[in-house]
């Protein structure tokens, strides 16, 4: 019975309509609820008033957000380490993938089996902060900008779309009319990149975006926290906005607004990417879908 | 003849003498020019020798009392103690449990769900609605996991909006936070949520480089769309699923750092300490360097054994494998 019910085309398209319907309310529901609260009455959003419109419009945690310094400067660490981290990952990674792409590179076998091995192997987490201290990288911003500024997956997705994009008659028409590799590489390739290049830039500075976990073991210096670690201050330990203040009737007043503060937070931190977001998902889907090429 | 002889072996060694000469001469002309291919990839050896190959060789901590005054190399040895330690603690067993109920209920749980949100994905008629919904359901994957599991508190706090919700729909408020026997549920399902819509788009693609023919063959024959999924589509991603099945197996062990460690409070600590918070508990937070390095080896050991058997389960059934 029900298998002939679904048997039925319109059936099933209905059905399909339904469930990608509530899937798409599902999981736009939590950040619209965000946006929502963080901009509507403090006292309202705890009674349960606010669930599907904002309803006393309150912009009170937004001002103490943008008066606190530490989001400021978690903004400015975040922003210089993603940046330049981001800078360096691309000049690692582009040059890499397009040399290990290469027919006519020798030992390239044994080059991509040294690599590979360290997504399946690594020393953890006390040898590799032996290393960091070794160099004397701790506490420094230069262990924010160098930690992750090379991933193998990447490598790999930056050499497929080599493969995949550059004829090897290019290469050989290059090499009759005498262009030496280097000139080769500026000239062609790079020009020729600019997709995969995007693609990578966006990886890269997504993941030193979100970087929380090589600030936690490396960097004690509040003056060095990246915003996420000032977020984990703020909404998972509990710390409120504004330390610094010791009038006990704004200490009160934020106390009561504390939840809304959290709201804000994450809108504020997160607005970059969501804005930037719409724009770019493309290059991300592309970067996967070369990624799955040869896997 | 003779003369002819030695004229022939002269001519021989004359070859060989240029045979030699051509090759280093390729070498040479070789090396001249595709020096600057291996400047190219310099640098990412550099940086992997630095921070993954060095620290491999520090492993050797996990069998040493390391003492920073000592070095790695002057530390002395200490065989298996540090591993013997840490099975025969008390937490031994809690923390294998928690580890691997966290990843197994993640695997079970979260590798289905984008492959059906694919399949529903693939079958939308309506582009837009299509695009929006693939917009949206992307979109988690760049919340960074501090803001996500901020918003996990947040959300299903006591005051937060889910309880609400549940309250005005007339049922009683669900302490989500604060009991340990949610942990898991919430820990696995928070991340099918965050992950399925990226994960789909692998699948997404599979789909749509189905032959269309089999499809036009299958209209013909009379099949619904139902029953072409089952028997076109699904056949034809199956290499697709069981590789990334192969893959996401091989992570069973390395359960996320971050999200157990951000979700973790002293209310849910019993079912919420995992290998890897234990780790950074023992080696950051108390020093004790030989001891968190053990932990941490053990555990990777177990990761890299976990893909070798699945992979070779994989080869056995379906013939289709990682290598």
């Amino acid at each position: 019975m029900i298998k002939h019910f679904l048997n039925n085309d319109k059936v099933f398209d209905t059905i399909v309509n339904i469930f990608v319907f509530c899937i798409l309310v599902f999981t736009l529901y939590p950040i619209y609820f965000v946006l929502i609260a963080s901009f509507s009455d403090p006292a309202m959003v705890a009674n349960g008033d606010i669930i599907l419109y904002p309803k006393g419009i309150n912009v009170e945690g937004f001002s103490y957000i943008l008066k606190d310094i530490r989001i400021w400067r978690g903004y400015y660490n975040t922003f210089m380490y993603t940046f330049f981290g981001t800078l360096l990952a691309l000049l690692i990674t582009i040059p890499a993938g397009y040399a290990l792409s290469r027919k006519d590179l020798k030992g390239k076998k044994i080059i991509m089996l040294f690599m590979v091995i360290t997504m399946y192997f690594n020393g953890g987490l006390i040898p590799t902060y032996l290393v960091v201290k070794s160099l004397g990288l701790i506490d420094t911003p230069y262990v924010l900008i160098i930690l992750g500024s090379f991933s193998v997956f990447n490598l790999i997705i930056t050499r497929t779309y080599y493969i995949s994009t550059l004829p090897l008659e290019l290469q050989e028409a290059a090499e009759i009319d005498g262009c030496t590799i280097p000139k080769y590489f500026m000239v062609v390739v790079v020009p020729l990149s600019k997709p995969i290049i995007a693609i990578m830039a966006l990886y890269y500075a997504v993941s030193h975006w979100n970087s929380f976990f090589n600030a936690l073991i490396y960097v004690n210096n509040i003056r060095l926290y990246p915003l996420q670690l000032i977020l984990r201050d703020i909404l998972i330990t509990g710390q409120t906005v504004d330390v610094t203040t010791t009038d006990p009737e704004v200490v009160e007043r934020l106390k009561r607004i504390a939840q809304t503060i959290k709201y804000g937070v994450i809108i504020v931190s997160s607005l970059p990417v969501l804005v930037m977001y719409p724009f770019v998902q493309k290059y991300f889907v592309k970067g996967v879908m070369i990624g799955s090429l040869k896997q | 003849m003779s003369h002819l002889k030695i004229g022939k072996e002269n001519t021989l060694a004359v070859n060989i003498l240029n045979n030699r000469a051509k090759k280093r001469k390729k070498i040479i002309a070789y090396i001249r020019k595709s020096w600057i291919l291996y400047l190219f990839v310099l640098p990412a050896i550099v940086y992997l020798i630095i921070f993954n190959y060095i620290p491999m060789y520090g492993v050797q901590i996990a069998f040493k009392d390391y003492r920073a005054s000592l070095g790695i190399l002057g530390s002395p040895w200490v065989g298996l103690k540090h591993i013997i330690t840490f099975f025969d603690s008390y937490q031994f067993v809690q923390l294998l449990i928690n580890t691997l109920a966290l990843s197994f209920y993640g695997l079970i749980a979260g590798f289905p769900v984008p492959i059906i949100l694919a399949l529903l994905l693939h079958y939308t008629k309506n582009q837009r609605f299509k695009k929006l919904t693939q917009m949206v359901t992307y979109a988690p994957h760049f919340i960074s996991t501090v803001v996500f599991c901020g918003m996990i508190f947040i959300l299903l706090g006591n005051e937060g909006v889910y309880n609400q919700i549940i309250e005005i729909l007339g049922f009683d408020k669900i302490k989500f936070m604060s009991k340990p026997e949610y942990f898991r549920h919430i820990y696995v399902w928070t991340d099918v949520f965050k992950g399925m819509g990226w994960s789909s788009i692998i699948y997404i693609a599979a789909l749509s480089g189905v032959d269309p023919q089999i499809h036009e063959a299958a209209i013909i024959d009379g099949a619904s769309k139902i029953q072409r999924i089952i028997h076109v589509d699904f056949p034809s991603i199956l290499p697709t699923i069981i590789i990334l099945l192969i893959l996401n197996a091989g992570r069973i062990m390395s359960v996320g750092f971050e999200k157990a460690f951000l979700l973790q409070n002293n209310l849910n600590l019993e079912h919420s300490e995992i290998i890897s918070t234990y780790v950074y508990k023992v080696g950051i937070q108390s020093g004790q360097f030989s001891y968190s390095t053990a932990i941490g080896l053990f555990n990777n050991i177990i990761n890299f054994l976990l893909l070798i058997l699945v992979n070779k389960i994989s080869k056995k059934i379906t013939n289709i494998g990682v290598w």
